[in-house]
């Protein structure tokens, strides 16, 4: 059924009692053209354009949980492509097209709203790379604007213009991003790739994977041993795990990042914020809590949760960008885990056995990148070779010398 | 993250005292070749369970230590001092 103003009145006449289940829940077949492990936004992501731009429907995405448990449900949902570097720049700016077209793209109401992302600067020294950054987004056709101190004050008075260590004295703004609503993005792609005929298997769990003469031939999973042709892999936060039942160790550490969200006030930011002297990124959402978080905890983890020190920590930064903060109540606060990668950067690539494919380490941008990610990761899945703005992605760029180190600080996960 | 690290020489104290380091991994030698030098830089296990990682007791004796640690639990299971403990 496609979605609409008119079928949205038509079945609230009759009370609403014909609404079909948005995709359905199919018994695995024994064997696929293409599995995906991972029912995440990438996973689902990837299934959809599989199908609906390349061709190959005859596909299953086999996820552990239920849609949406994961980190595509954790996220602060932001979007942006503010990069720096000629190899990821040109991506995050597809993605971003693509979330510009999406909700049409797949008939389902993601709440993209292009609210604007403001990074802080408080030193000339920050002012220059904010700079740089923002003529290179210029450069490769992205809208970056400079704004001094006086114009972020006409936008938003409430920061603490004179915090007497870290004074604010401007910003670099991308007026195209914004928020999307993240559970609608995993529906709407899961929606739209079930339609075209994938088969989303939930609860299904991988447990390895098989292979005969140097090529899978299909996963065990918690509900039995499924084949297919080929093989792809979208389990970001537990790619080590899985990429270990095909003897691979990846460039990657799971870390725990934790997200906060506040007691819902009135319209207060109208979109996002970054502090620019420590690591704290503020947006409202539309029932009107403040959206936020900051660092990663720091220490290898595979729990869901985090510690007090680094909420601690947290709520200090917003509270020396915004001391009105300190009025309000935290509501929730949850962690996801992050496949962190030895120089910050994702991996979309072809792997050591010719019909096993890798999409992992997304580190904590991943949710921006979704559509994209999913887009060349099919367009590899389908064609054998990388999409063009995937191109530096590579799995084996770390040994041939070319990281692409957004942040500049080297093979240590925890520090991107 | 367990709340407390035994350290071998101040006893229990709170982990924000520590600072990590990473994998606790065996270093090669300088002429081990490429491949070790790679593997070593850039690979990890990355295991769910059972995990040792260098932490520093920066704000309490200042000794690098190795602590055993579970990735799925945060328990801690065991600090030592770096010097005793070579991987």
């Amino acid at each position: 059924m496609r979605y609409s103003a008119l079928s949205v009145f038509l079945n609230g006449l009759k009370g609403n009692k014909s609404w079909q289940p948005a995709w359905r829940d199919p018994q695995p077949k024994p064997h696929y053209d293409v599995i995906i492990v991972g029912g995440g936004g990438h996973g689902l992501a990837t299934a959809y354009y599989l199908a609906k731009e390349f061709g190959s429907t005859n596909v299953a995405v086999l996820e552990k949980g239920y849609i949406g448990s994961g980190n595509v449900g954790r996220n602060t949902t932001i979007i942006r492509s503010n990069y720096l570097l000629p190899g990821n720049n040109p991506f995050y700016e597809l993605s971003m097209k693509l979330w510009e077209g999406l909700e049409q793209d797949f008939n389902f109401n993601a709440m993209v709203s292009q609210r604007g992302v403001l990074n802080l600067f408080h030193s000339d020294a920050q002012r220059d790379a904010y700079t740089r950054r923002g003529n290179a987004m210029r450069l490769h056709g992205v809208d970056a604007d400079l704004l001094d101190r006086s114009q972020v004050k006409a936008m938003l008075p409430f920061l603490d213009y004179d915090n007497s260590r870290f004074p604010i004295q401007g910003g670099l703004i991308q007026r195209r991003g914004g928020t999307v609503r993240h559970d609608a993005v995993a529906w709407g792609y899961a929606r739209g790739a079930d339609s075209r005929g994938v088969d989303i298997i939930q609860n299904c769990e991988v447990t390895g994977i098989r292979r005969e003469n140097g090529r899978v031939t299909g996963v065990e999973t918690s509900r039995g041993f499924i084949g297919c042709d080929r093989l792809a892999l979208a389990a970001a936060g537990n790619s080590s795990r899985v990429a270990a039942m095909a003897e691979m160790r990846l460039p990657i550490e799971s870390h725990v990042l934790q997200a906060f969200v506040s007691e819902a006030i009135k319209p207060f930011i109208d979109g996002v914020v970054t502090f620019g002297a420590g690591h704290f990124y503020v947006s409202q959402s539309d029932k009107g809590g403040l959206v936020f978080g900051g660092d990663i905890d720091g220490y290898n983890s595979y729990a869901q949760r985090g510690n007090l020190a680094t909420v601690e920590h947290v709520v200090e930064a917003g509270k020396a960008m915004i001391p009105a903060l300190s009025r309000l109540r935290v509501l929730r606060s949850w962690g996801g885990i992050m496949d962190m990668s030895m120089d910050g950067s994702p991996i979309i690539d072809r792997t050591h056995i010719d019909n096993l494919y890798l999409n992992a380490g997304w580190c904590y941008g991943g949710f921006k990148a979704t559509p994209a990610s999913g887009f060349c990761f099919a367009h590899l899945i389908a064609k054998g070779t990388p999409q063009q703005t995937a191109s530096a992605f590579r799995l084996d760029r770390f040994a041939r010398g070319y990281m692409l180190d957004e942040k500049g600080q080297g093979a240590q996960p925890n520090l991107h | 993250m367990a709340s407390l690290i035994t350290c071998p020489h101040c006893g229990a104290r709170p982990k924000e005292e520590f600072t990590v380091k990473s994998a606790a991994l065996p270093r090669p030698s300088a002429d081990a070749g490429e491949a070790v030098w790679f593997d070593h830089v850039y690979l990890r296990d990355n295991p769910r369970g059972a995990y040792e990682e260098y932490w520093h007791h920066t704000s309490g004796c200042r000794r690098w230590l190795v602590v055993s640690r579970n990735t799925a639990t945060h328990e801690v299971a065991d600090a030592r001092d770096a010097s005793e403990a070579r991987p």
